[in-house]
């Protein structure tokens, strides 16, 4: 599995990480952290093998003034 | 006596209950389409391959019109066609379809794994363009793995059902979770850095990459236009090949969404906001999504916040508004 552009992604308004947004095979794809997803564990073990680094999640928006 | 026969047939073969622990063995359901060069899950849902070649191979479901396999009621076989054969043979090369159970199915399907007098057994349709002697299999997944192949032989362009009983071990360990527990393997080549001529074939053994079969006479790979179908395939408890258990589309369908389904979103040229869609069938586990046609809008993110709720979470304005159909994934 190829993985590309890896970067966590946070809940809309909150910096709770939900996933990890990533290029996967060349198709954009959302990975859920759950260790039983198949996708998740195989882009674990290529972070942990110094293989992927997986981009911080942006700031989440401001909210008010 | 003729009596006691026919109702242990009966028994065995039309009321026994569920009997396959495949699900799709029919190969009737295709939800991610009907062909395609590329490899792993591709085309026929549960069913995936594994390949490594310089030539280029198509996997697809095919429907079949005659044959043996027609008589017995499939349609559809899984086909793997050499597109453009491997010019230059190499030992690493390989080509194999596989099955992953889920390991809670097997640990509760009855199977005495750990025992020598408790047996699953296999059976399937197989037909080749090309002739020889191939390998098949199973192999566990936690603890120590274990591999058990076996070889079978096909004539050019006949039809063959290949069946073979698989005792227990003790070595075997299966967990009772929704992880892979078991693996089948139907080979139809394996280059010389996952063979040795000496390989123990009916019986398990601690699973070795460099080893798991014999040599292969013949390179299916190598072979411009070869052929190989697959379909009827069955796994049940006993010592028995019994008539492939069918089921309805609908009734495999929904066993196959528990790995990976279609589901149909919108995106407007709204604001921010959630729009959640519930999936037909719970999934395996939390799945990974994907755009399988139209497009999101930018920004937007797909999210999973669980195993039963997809969800298009739209950060700004869309620019593409319309219908986009979302893949859930939580394939083996």
């Amino acid at each position: 599995m190829e993985v590309t552009n890896a970067k966590y992604i946070n809940a809309a308004t909150t910096d709770k990480i939900v996933a990890i947004h990533a290029t996967v095979d060349g198709k954009e794809t959302f990975v859920p952290l759950d260790p039983a997803n198949t996708d998740y564990a195989e882009i674990m073990r290529q972070v942990e093998a110094g293989e992927l680094t997986i981009e911080p999640a942006d700031e989440p928006p401001t909210e008010g003034a | 006596m003729a009596r006691a026969l026919g109702l242990a047939n009966l028994l065995d073969h039309q009321v026994g209950g569920r009997r396959n622990l495949i699900i799709n063995g029919a190969m009737q359901v295709a939800q991610r389409g009907t062909s395609s060069t590329d490899t792993s899950y591709q085309t026929v849902d549960r069913f995936h391959n594994l390949a490594s070649t310089d030539g280029t191979i198509t996997q697809s479901q095919t429907a079949i019109s005659s044959g043996d396999p027609y008589n017995e009621g499939f349609r559809n076989v899984y086909r793997h066609t050499v597109t453009t054969a491997s010019s230059s043979p190499a030992s690493s090369h390989f080509l194999g379809v596989r099955y992953n159970f889920e390991a809670q199915d097997m640990a509760q399907s009855g199977w005495q794994y750990t025992s020598t007098s408790s047996s699953v057994t296999l059976s399937f349709w197989a037909k080749s363009n090309v002739a020889g002697t191939y390998v098949a299999g199973l192999r566990t997944n936690d603890s120590t793995p274990q591999n058990y192949t076996f070889k079978y032989t096909l004539t050019a362009d006949t039809w063959k059902k290949v069946t073979h009983t698989f005792i227990g071990d003790s070595n075997i360990t299966i967990n009772n979770d929704t992880g892979v527990g078991l693996l089948l393997d139907i080979w139809l080549y394996l280059g010389g850095d996952y063979t040795t001529s000496g390989h123990t074939h009916d019986a398990w053994t601690t699973y070795s990459s460099s080893s798991q079969a014999s040599d292969f006479a013949q390179n299916w790979m190598t072979t411009a236009s070869a052929t190989f179908d697959i379909t009827g395939v069955q796994l049940e408890l006993g010592e028995t090949a019994t008539p492939f258990e069918h089921r309805s589309y609908g009734e495999e369908l929904a066993l196959c969404q528990r790995y990976y389904e279609i589901v149909g979103m919108t995106v407007t040229t709204a604001g921010q906001f959630d729009n959640a869609v519930s999936y037909a069938v719970t999934k395996r586990a939390t799945p990974t999504l994907s755009v399988f046609s139209g497009s999101l809008g930018t920004a937007s993110v797909l999210a999973m916040p669980n195993n039963s709720v997809g969800q298009i979470r739209q950060q700004t304005n869309a620019s593409n508004p319309s219908d986009v159909a979302i893949q859930a994934n939580a394939e083996l």
